[in-house]
């Protein structure tokens, strides 16, 4: 495996940053005091004229942020995801949502993979908290060429978007030719029997999965849903349809994240059995990323007993 | 100002007054007492001193206007209504299904809005983000924003006002309505912000006191504030519920509407005031 390439999405983020930085003039970046871990510390160094600071102050960086793009400039704001959509939240649905301000959220440090911080900066949950307001759209990359494709094309979003990246360094799936647009999902293996929806990191698990569960002759298609509002709703019903059973795998909380939105969806269209693999109403706790993942259960092992299980419900 | 300005702007604002009644009386909900007292300074501000046009409501070089103390929308309604941006008679329509005038403020729906505000401790922010933005990108625009004395209890007023003194955003004006009363009481009973002016002064701005209701002294602060190199906060005493006598520094007229016989009283004197101009 040791030719595998990692790097991290909040990485992609702050590269796609500077790229931008170089091609527009039009934008702003805020943060919170957290710039060399967000990444946004690269626009910075190479814009430092169009980079301002807020301090420790997230709830009045997003309104601040909703002043700005109420004068019809754009505006990235970036915190970690705990305190972007866990402090700020009403800033976030008051500010910027209800008007519906192009502001983009760049939240990283989102799920367990946070690592040794443990529990008070592993956001689990928001996803579920960013998904329940209007306007909202939520972007949640696997890999750091999608993040980078996923700020291009947040830039050009007329209105508010949140994009969750992680700091730990995860396989890089794509190459530059793919293809992503905002609330398109995107089939990355074919198969029959399940389906398989991921987003963020567990879409590169969910590709092992594929794997493993092609072993023992079971087909799977896999999804990377990386918008996870709008949610693609013809993606998740064709699945339902076609394969008669869904798995979804996230690294946030069962609770109203990717696996509830789908749930939603397929019970009120075309009801199958949909089995959640994510964190179970629990707090992380310290440790290596790796490891946390290993512990709470989000690995392509943990993905193909969920997609057995979810076959086994069939009717 | 000459005296016939200064006259011209008293009768604007006993207009707004009465607009203020009328609106909130017919939505059968609201908050009379905080828009009677800042009626004077949002009716300087968009009569005398901003540039604005009612017909290009969103001109780009226009200055901003955030009624960060959301709850007096019925002041901005009214003022913008007077000034041109929408009729009169729309004010009636205020807070019903359907209507472009919402409880608190709302940017997308009603003409002249600059920020939908109404979350206390917000819009001083956004007027933050906007002083920012004419600053960074060049546009000569100014901001002016409305805090209520009891919504400087947020602690987000704060986070703002440290970070428009850090990027010195003198093109940046905060009026304090200070009128001494807020919900649950008068602000030195339920959690008193005293004293504004140093707490400013100690965040880096500048502040000017005055009379809110004497548009010499709104004038004259202006005029001062503009002159600066910092942000500016002008601490303008008020009388909340100022123009209807059995409003007047009463706490029980913050969010209330008037029944139908106190509506007439209120009606028969601001028209008595409007009479005698």
């Amino acid at each position: 495996m040791s030719d595998v390439k990692t790097v991290a999405t909040r990485v992609g983020y702050g590269e796609a940053l500077v790229e931008l930085g170089n091609k527009r003039d039009d934008f702003i970046v805020m943060d919170a005091d957290l710039a060399a871990a967000t990444q946004t510390g690269k626009f910075k160094d190479a814009f430092p004229d169009r980079f301002y600071n807020c301090g420790i102050a997230e709830q009045n960086m997003m309104s601040i942020a909703a002043g700005i793009a109420a004068t019809g400039k754009r505006v990235f704001v970036s915190s970690f995801a705990m305190f972007a959509s866990g402090r700020a939240f009403e800033q976030i649905r008051n500010s910027i949502c209800y008007p519906k301000l192009p502001v983009i959220i760049g939240a990283t440090h989102g799920g367990i993979s946070v690592g040794e911080d443990g529990a008070t900066h592993q956001c689990l949950e928001d996803i579920a908290i960013m998904r329940t307001i209007p306007n909202m759209t939520i972007i949640n990359p696997a890999d750091a060429i999608e993040a980078k494709k996923a700020v291009y094309a947040a830039i050009k979003h007329d209105g508010p978007v949140y994009m969750r990246f992680g700091r730990y360094a995860v396989p890089v799936i794509f190459d530059d030719s793919y293809y992503f647009k905002i609330g398109k999902a995107n089939i990355l293996r074919d198969g029959e029997d399940v389906t398989i929806i991921a987003t963020g990191l567990m879409v590169d698990e969910a590709i092992k999965a594929y794997d493993i569960l092609k072993g023992e002759g079971i087909s799977a298609r896999v999804i990377n849903m990386a918008t996870i509002k709008p949610l693609d709703n013809e993606a998740v019903l064709v699945a339902a349809k076609d394969t008669g059973a869904i798995v979804t795998a996230e690294e946030h909380s069962v609770i109203g994240g990717l696996g509830s939105a789908v749930s939603e969806l397929v019970c009120d269209k075309i009801p199958v059995p949909v089995v959640k693999l994510g964190v179970y109403d629990k707090f992380g706790f310290s440790g290596p990323a790796g490891d946390l993942l290993d512990a709470f259960g989000l690995r392509a092992l943990n993905i193909a007993e969920k997609a057995k299980a979810a076959i086994a419900l069939k009717k | 100002m000459d005296k016939q300005t200064k006259l011209s702007l008293e009768k604007t604002a006993c207009k707004v007054r009465l607009d203020i009644i009328h609106g909130v009386h017919a939505a059968k909900s609201g908050h009379p007492g905080g828009s009677l007292s800042c009626a004077d300074i949002i009716t300087y501000l968009y009569f005398k001193e901003m540039n604005i046009d009612p017909k290009e409501p969103k001109k780009p070089d226009r200055d901003r206007f955030v009624l960060s103390k959301g709850h007096a929308a019925p002041a901005l309604y009214a003022v913008l209504a007077e000034r041109g941006f929408f009729s009169p008679d729309e004010l009636f329509n205020l807070r019903h299904i359907g209507s472009f005038l919402q409880g608190h403020p709302d940017m997308n729906k009603t003409p002249g809005v600059d920020m939908s505000t109404g979350s206390l401790g917000q819009g001083i922010s956004a007027a933050v983000g906007m002083a920012l933005s004419g600053k960074h990108f060049g546009d000569g625009f100014r901001v002016y924003t409305v805090l209520g004395d009891g919504e400087i209890e947020e602690g987000q007023v704060w986070e703002a006002a440290m970070f428009a003194s850090n990027k010195k955003l003198s093109n940046l004006i905060a009026f304090v309505d200070l009128n001494g009363l807020q919900i649950d009481g008068m602000i030195d009973e339920v959690n008193s912000a005293r004293p504004v002016d140093k707490k400013f002064e100690a965040f880096g701005w500048d502040t000017i006191e005055i009379d809110g209701h004497d548009f010499d002294e709104i004038e004259a602060a202006v005029k001062k504030a503009k002159k600066s190199d910092k942000p500016v906060a002008v601490i303008a005493n008020t009388v909340k519920g100022k123009g209807v006598s059995f409003m007047e520094n009463a706490v029980g007229w913050h969010g209330k509407a008037p029944n139908d016989e106190q509506y007439e009283q209120a009606v028969k004197e601001l028209e008595t005031a409007l009479a005698a101009f």
